[in-house]
């Protein structure tokens, strides 16, 4: 048990800055600096602008996916409760509704899309990544069905124009203060709350966890409702920015939700990650997808170098673990150790 | 335990990280010199951005390859960009580049009349011309429209054709790209007036979407022949629905007695005009659409036109345009491709 202890005997500055997070913070430091200097226009306020619109569907959803991943689940039908709520929210303000009225709904369709997901997953106890690929397709399925192939574009241009908004003159889109906000909602749950504290003890062992008092069923339910939820709201969010609701919207997002998490440094097997991390990975899709686009390089190419980045970032994880255990058996003499090494600080 | 193993293992995350992020800044930096530094006087010459509506598609594969030609021939860079599926919302993201990036001019086929509109017209904001081909916006986000043939004398052609091969009566068929593609909806509006106006004892039965899918459209041509057996022609207004119809019908029982025409390209369709699946189709010739549209980019850029109705402009060997209203600009009339003639197209 020492090596779980251990890596508090390290000052406070090296225990922040040797981390995973820390790594992928100065890779987006490092990446930000050598577009700034090298790629045509990537200086300029509109690439901010831009930029931080295209990943905010993403930096939502990656919230709560990085609980759900922590505690060892995952969430694969965000995408399609990002389409649902789209279509939704697109059919509704067909109808006469308003748009606050009409994105409500949304949202507590997507609550609704969480909880079906949460309840198979948390009180029947079937395994999640069974359970949302069969939501993912139903709710897209529903996304499309009530839709067909048509688009709702003749969204009021007020609201359009709210969704792409900038604070002031600084080009950062004002609907940032909803991801800050829900940031800091999501992070004081997450590492400063004994709610945060029981998702690391699910992702770490679900029995142990119960037995020590964490309510495993409720947190798992709570966390899957809060995915649908937020995954409405990105889609309310995406509809308004193209002005556009369409059955097939964001299709794919998932992915790209959890790949960012993945590459902000959250463990697929749960237990161990940190929001920083993660809203580091997603700026860092996001920088290294504005980059090459404004190079010119195609999509195809962008898509190769960012799934090559993530195969690495999860190699890496591993062959590091893989280090530190031969370093810790020499150290030590040939003493085996069946402790999974670094789980607990890289 | 000893401190030095997680040390050690501390040091190695921080010395592969410091060098992941070297290689990734030093590699990104090298390919990035040559476009860097031609950039600087791109911005004084004429600098087109042709974004379909997606990649990969034959007929814009051939549109574009005329549009690279007429903007080389006029001294300037082209480069066509775009999203893998035919949506709005990949496609605002390369009109946002292509905004941030200052071209002179965007040629663009939308994939939705509105949704795109509020990016286009904050690249016109930058000073980049925006002209649409192939399937319009609103008037009011563009500068310019590059109509490939009048909706009127597409559908008339193309109602003409399959009224004529099937003898004037009996259940027809549509199969179309997405249900909100302008262009086609356009058209297959047009035709329901003639039929009904024109040919009483034809009937049209159904219409279906291949979305521009090959797979898709194959699909939905297995399904269409299957819920109407009495079906004695399709139409399909879109090169990848009728090349996709034409692959089922020439290998399903139904070669020969399920008529099939529509707009298609000489290359897709050879094979099935040779076998005798169809008899004829149409299209204009997307090459030069694709030239005349860099062509009108070009006047707006240089100022010779504003856009509005009236203005006139010459496109090279295509001849003189002139602009008509809702500022658009007509290429022509649709041409017939048939076995006599198709093995003189190699687009």
């Amino acid at each position: 048990m020492t090596r779980t202890y251990a890596a508090y005997a390290h000052p406070l500055w090296r225990r922040l800055l040797l981390t995973r997070e820390a790594a992928v913070v100065a890779l987006v430091i490092a990446v930000s600096l050598w577009a700034y200097s090298n790629v045509p226009y990537f200086g300029d306020q509109l690439t901010l602008t831009y930029l931080l619109l295209d990943v905010t569907p993403i930096l939502l959803i990656a919230l709560p996916m990085t609980l759900v991943i922590i505690t060892g689940e995952i969430d694969l039908s965000v995408a399609s409760v990002v389409g649902l709520s789209s279509v939704l929210l697109g059919v509704l303000h067909e109808r006469g509704f308003s748009i606050p009225v009409a994105a409500l709904i949304a949202l507590v369709v997507g609550a609704l899309c969480g909880a079906l997901n949460g309840y198979l997953v948390a009180r029947v106890g079937l395994p999640s990544l069974a359970v949302t690929i069969g939501t993912l397709a139903l709710y897209r399925g529903l996304a499309i069905g009530i839709l067909g192939t048509k688009a709702v574009t003749d969204f009021p241009s007020d609201w359009t124009q709210r969704a792409s908004e900038t604070i002031g003159g600084t080009g950062i889109p004002a609907f940032m203060w909803v991801f800050l906000l829900l940031a800091v909602v999501f992070t004081l749950a997450l590492h400063f709350s004994p709610f945060g504290r029981g998702v690391y003890d699910i992702g770490l062992g679900s029995e142990a966890a119960h037995f020590s008092g964490v309510k495993v069923e409720r947190t798992k339910f709570v966390l899957f409702v809060l995915s649908g939820a937020v995954s409405a709201l990105a889609g309310v969010f995406y509809t308004l920015r193209f002005g556009s609701a369409r059955g097939d919207n964001a299709a794919g997002l998932e992915l790209q939700v959890i790949a960012a998490v993945l590459l902000g440094g959250v463990s697929i097997f749960g237990g161990r990650g940190k929001l920083a991390g993660v809203v580091a990975g997603v700026l860092l899709i996001g920088i290294i997808s504005s980059a090459l686009r404004l190079q010119g390089i195609t999509v195809n190419v962008i898509n190769i170098i960012i799934g090559l980045l993530l195969v690495l970032s999860v190699i890496s994880t591993t062959v590091l673990a893989w280090v530190s255990d031969v370093a810790a058996r020499r150290n030590r003499g040939a003493r085996p150790t069946k402790t999974p090494a670094g789980v607990g600080t890289l | 335990m000893t401190p030095i193993s997680r040390r050690s293992a501390v040091l190695g995350v921080a010395a592969l990280s410091v060098s992941l992020a070297l290689t990734g800044c030093t590699k990104a930096a090298t390919g990035a010199t040559p476009s860097g530094s031609g950039s600087g006087g791109a911005a004084a010459k004429l600098s087109v951005v042709f974004i379909p509506k997606n990649l990969g598609n034959p007929y814009f594969d051939t549109s574009d390859a005329g549009g690279k030609k007429a903007v080389e021939s006029l001294g300037g860079t082209y480069s066509e960009v775009g999203p893998q599926q035919a949506s709005p919302d990949g496609q605002v993201q390369y009109i946002n580049t292509a905004a941030q990036q200052h071209v002179s001019a965007l040629v663009v086929s939308a994939n939705d009349p509105k949704a795109i509109g509020d990016a286009l017209n904050q690249a016109r904001k930058g000073g980049t011309k925006v002209v649409t081909f192939d399937s319009d916006t609103d008037p009011q986000y563009r500068d310019l429209f590059i109509n490939q043939a009048s909706p009127e004398g597409l559908a008339k052609v193309e109602v003409d054709g399959i009224t004529k091969q099937i003898g004037d009566s009996g259940e027809i068929a549509i199969l179309s790209a997405s249900a909100n593609a302008t262009n086609q909806n356009a058209w297959i509006d047009l035709m329901k007036k003639d039929l009904a106006a024109n040919h009483p004892n034809v009937k049209l039965v159904d219409v279906v979407y291949g979305n521009d899918d090959d797979q898709t459209s194959f699909d939905k041509t297995a399904a269409l022949l299957q819920t109407h057996p009495n079906l004695k022609g399709i139409i399909s207004p879109t090169t990848v629905g009728i090349a996709a119809a034409g692959r089922y019908l020439s290998t399903s029982d139904k070669k020969g007695k399920v008529a099939l025409t529509g707009l298609g390209t000489p290359n897709q369709m050879r094979e099935y005009v040779k076998n005798g699946t169809v008899k004829e189709f149409y299209l204009w010739n997307p090459a030069d659409l694709g030239a005349l549209a860099a062509y009108a980019a070009d006047a707006l850029v240089k100022g010779t036109i504003t856009g509005k109705e009236g203005d006139t402009f010459t496109a090279g060997s295509l001849g003189s345009f002139k602009v008509g209203a809702n500022q658009t600009v007509l290429l022509g009339d649709p041409f017939a491709f048939n076995a006599g003639n198709i093995d003189q197209f190699k687009f």
